[in-house]
């Protein structure tokens, strides 16, 4: 049994292909790994029996009867961040506010694996509506990691990482705002890839800050991420922001070599707080990409050190305005006593927001007030052009950047949530990408001193999810740690 | 500005949430830091720049205005937390 877990999302694929393993097998295969392992790590808040098994045997009859024969993940199972929503099946954003809120439909990259025949097993753990970069703000409890389980996972898709890296899940989708994919990639030790904004439907995501929110995908290897990517990706009508491009054969840059690739690497990247073993991980893959005929450079980014200040304030903002939907009215919780109306709005949202929720709410709203507009909320537009445009300068001179995901690796539990500025510090490299709209995926390029797995972040152009693709499945085939350096 | 409790109270009632005091005095602290924190934009000289509030060049969508059933009334009355035949109930709110 330990055995199936252990594979990848498209060995496994291949596997029930040549009709050795049956889906169910598999299933069932999964479903005991996730009975043993979840009392250590807790990483799913709905796992789904009775439903995966049901799917299994679904897929296989169509798989029995000739059909999705160009799907390589058909019969895999796969975790479902829990602000996905999935018709008929819980889905609570880790929030009291949405704790029995069971959807009318699916979001349509539910709809999309469903049609590539992927098993979805349960519904990970995650920060409360996103908010968090450690999981603990999830109302369901912390989600541990599976290298140290004294450890976060990182956040906010935790449970996402934490199945991929303990081998209960064989690939998860999850969502990324500020880092939220790869942030807890690198802290687990697997691939997070977090697509261009507009590439993959956010119909049926459920909203934190729009204008950044953008699902993507986590796996145990980059052919894992870049297949499921495939199949979740494309133009949606459902979603006014959505893209009507057509390139999304992922699978194509899974090919050798990297002869005359340009890799930025931002200077800026030393002085963020980095520690020196992280530093000597980021130095060394430096020397591998250059062993493998990359040119690299290192130049100034102008206005970087500013993108966490302009996140803050437009993640906040939008969320408030996102968030105002909780009335306790059409759906989601209601508070059991009021008065009239109002008391009812007030009451509810009171009761059934954790701590992180309320203050984001309350500071998006103070800089989206008369006061502050101008000269915060502004501001950080402003802020957000001059950014986008550094990083236009840095792709006329390379064509993918590269620096680390995260400044340390996985703090310990309950060190975090006391200092919000020290806990958003974690995503100093990644919430500029969001701010941008751009493209990309963190790697696993060493284990520290104390055994936990360091990340290394690779960004491409708007719609360049091929180049980083191609750089990161060469640096994984150059012998670089993957996700099942740990027991599973 | 300096954050006073006064704008506590004002932001907690345009949020429409109800504080304890131990939350405002947390929130009151926090929010001192967080201004502190984004105030060094103000570093940074935006005087000709646009405000961006998407990177990729939207433009209005349009479509065909065609009747289709998205999905149906009761099962989206079913997470209502209390309805009424087939309507959400809300207390009365007229006099």
């Amino acid at each position: 049994m330990k055995e199936i877990t252990k594979m990848t999302a498209l060995a496994l694929g291949q596997m029930i292909k040549k009709k050795e393993i049956k889906v169910f097998e598999a299933v069932l295969a999964q479903l005991e790994a996730i009975k043993q392992r979840e009392p250590s790590y807790h990483c799913y808040i709905t796992v789904l029996e009775e439903e995966a098994l049901q799917m299994a045997k679904k897929v296989q009859e169509q798989i029995d009867a000739g059909l999705l024969e160009d799907s390589p993940l058909a019969g895999v199972p796969v975790a479902i961040k829990d602000n996905i929503c999935t018709k008929g099946i819980k889905t609570t954003c880790a929030s009291k506010m949405l704790a029995d809120y069971v959807p009318s439909y699916d979001a349509t990259v539910i709809e999309r694996l469903k049609a590539g025949g992927a098993i979805i097993i349960g519904k990970s753990n995650m920060d409360e509506f996103s908010m968090g970069s450690t999981t603990e703000t999830s109302y369901y409890g912390a989600t541990k990691n599976p290298w140290d389980k004294e450890r976060v996972p990182g956040g906010s898709s935790g449970g996402s990482a934490a199945a991929v890296a303990a081998g209960e899940a064989f690939f998860a989708l999850a969502s990324d705002t500020g880092g939220s994919i790869r942030q807890p990639a690198a802290y687990c030790g697997v691939i997070g890839l977090k697509p261009t904004y507009g590439t993959v439907s956010r119909y049926g995501l459920i909203a934190y800050a729009s204008s950044l929110d953008q699902i993507g995908t986590m796996g145990k290897s980059v052919s894992d991420c870049a297949s499921s990517l495939e199949l979740i990706s494309g133009y949606d009508p459902k979603d006014s922001t959505s893209i009507k491009e057509s390139h999304f054969q992922y699978r194509d840059a899974l090919v050798e070599g990297l002869k005359g690739m340009k890799i930025g690497v931002p200077k800026g990247i030393w002085k963020a707080g980095l520690d020196p073993e992280n530093a000597h991980a980021i130095q060394e893959a430096i020397g591998l990409f250059r062993n493998m005929g990359a040119h690299i450079e290192e130049f100034e980014m102008e206005s970087m050190e500013y993108a966490g200040p302009s996140y803050n304030i437009i993640a906040c903002a939008e969320a408030s305005s996102n968030l105002s939907r909780y009335d306790g009215v059409k759906y989601g919780f209601r508070s059991m006593e009021y008065e009239d109306l109002e008391d009812l709005y007030i009451k509810t949202r009171s009761e059934a927001f954790g701590e992180e929720v309320k203050r984001r709410i309350m500071l998006g709203t103070l800089v989206l007030s008369s006061d502050y507009y101008e000269s915060y909320y502004k501001k950080a537009l402003k802020v957000r052009s001059l950014i986008n445009r550094s990083f236009q300068k840095a792709f006329e001179k390379c064509d993918i950047l590269l620096t680390p995901t995260t400044p340390t690796t996985a703090p310990k539990l309950g060190t975090s949530l006391s200092d919000p500025l020290k806990m958003y510090h974690t995503d100093t490299y990644n919430v500029a990408i969001n701010l941008a709209g751009l493209p990309a995926l963190s790697i696993p390029c060493g284990l520290d001193s104390k055994g936990l797995p360091m990340g290394l972040q690779l960004i491409g152009k708007h719609f360049g999810e091929k180049d980083i693709i191609r750089a990161a499945y060469n640096f994984e085939q150059s012998g670089s740690l993957v996700s099942n350096g740990n027991e599973f | 500005m300096e954050i006073t409790e006064e704008i506590i109270h004002k932001v907690a009632e345009l949020s429409k949430l109800r504080l304890t005091d131990k939350e405002k005095d947390k929130l009151l602290e926090s929010f001192h830091g967080f201004l502190n924190y984004v105030q060094t934009m103000n570093d940074l000289d935006t005087k000709d720049v646009e405000p961006m509030t998407h990177v990729l060049p939207l433009k209005n969508v349009f479509r065909e205005d065609r009747v289709c059933q998205e999905t149906d009334r009761e099962s989206v009355l079913k997470n209502a937390p209390e309805k009424k035949d087939r309507y959400f109930a809300v207390p009365k709110t007229v006099e």
